[in-house]
């Protein structure tokens, strides 16, 4: 009847990730930390050993 | 090395398949090591063993897949030899990762590198693979050579480790430079590495 919102904390302010019982906050971010290396521009070190490889043999 | 020689298409189509998979071996290196320069050495070492290891690559099955089995048995292996001790590269400290609203204190990439860092290795490895590197479970069960329930329950630890880690804030400040530490994920990486063998044997 009187819905004295005590049970429930509102969720303002929209965490809503965690409440879905889905990934938390940090899982995303663990994503973010892995593309942020794939996204970064290969270091010169890379493309030489690369061009290298085709000597080696 | 033996084998059939793999004709000079081949070898090129091997090659840009490398090439493709570089910035993916170089995320998971960083993922599982830690240090930018010690990632990429990781990661070097890895293309000389994949390219000299070609002929045992199947062609279209998996570069990604293929490479990581190499690239994570190389890691065994110099961590075992005590080269890497999990030390966190500052340099990434104070970039912000994600700032959830109604959270006064963002989740810096800081943060979550040295969470993920103070992991057991395999479970840092697992939750990698499937957490961050979008490989199933199945997959990831193939690339470090163990069963699926055991990957499952690898990632599940370490979730509900990180959960703990990141919300209540309690992140161990450098718990691998600890010498009892370092000791027990040395212990841990030798049960690891007695599984492994699937490439590059060395």
């Amino acid at each position: 009847m009187n819905s004295d919102k005590s049970v429930m904390p509102s969720p303002r302010g929209g965490s809503a990730a965690k409440k879905d019982g889905k990934d938390p906050e940090w899982a995303n971010g663990l994503r973010k930390l892995y593309d942020s290396v794939v996204d970064e521009p290969l270091p010169d070190s890379f493309k030489d050993l690369l061009e290298q490889l085709d000597t080696k043999d | 090395m033996g084998g059939t020689e793999r004709t000079a298409s081949e070898k090129a189509d091997f090659k840009r398949e490398l090439t493709e998979v570089v910035p993916h071996l170089r995320a998971f290196a960083r993922g599982l090591c830690g240090r930018a320069d010690m990632a990429d050495d990781l990661v070097q070492e890895t293309l000389l063993k994949a390219w000299a290891a070609q002929e045992r690559f199947q062609p279209g099955t998996s570069m990604r897949a293929w490479t990581f089995v190499i690239l994570r048995n190389a890691y065994l292996t110099d961590m075992r030899r005590n080269r890497f001790r999990g030390e966190y590269d500052e340099t990434v400290a104070e970039r912000i990762l994600t700032a959830p609203a109604g959270q006064e204190e963002p989740i810096h990439l800081s943060d979550m590198h040295r969470a993920l860092l103070t992991l057991p290795p395999e479970r840092r490895e697992a939750l990698l693979l499937v957490g961050a590197g979008g490989f199933s479970y199945e997959e990831a069960a193939t690339i470090c050579d163990c069963a699926v329930g055991t990957i499952k329950s690898r990632v599940g630890r370490a979730r509900a480790a990180l959960n703990t880690m990141l919300s209540d804030g309690s992140i161990p400040k450098r718990s691998l430079q600890d010498d009892a530490a370092h000791r027990a994920i040395l212990e841990e990486l030798d049960d690891v590495a007695a599984g492994n063998g699937i490439a590059a044997r060395s």
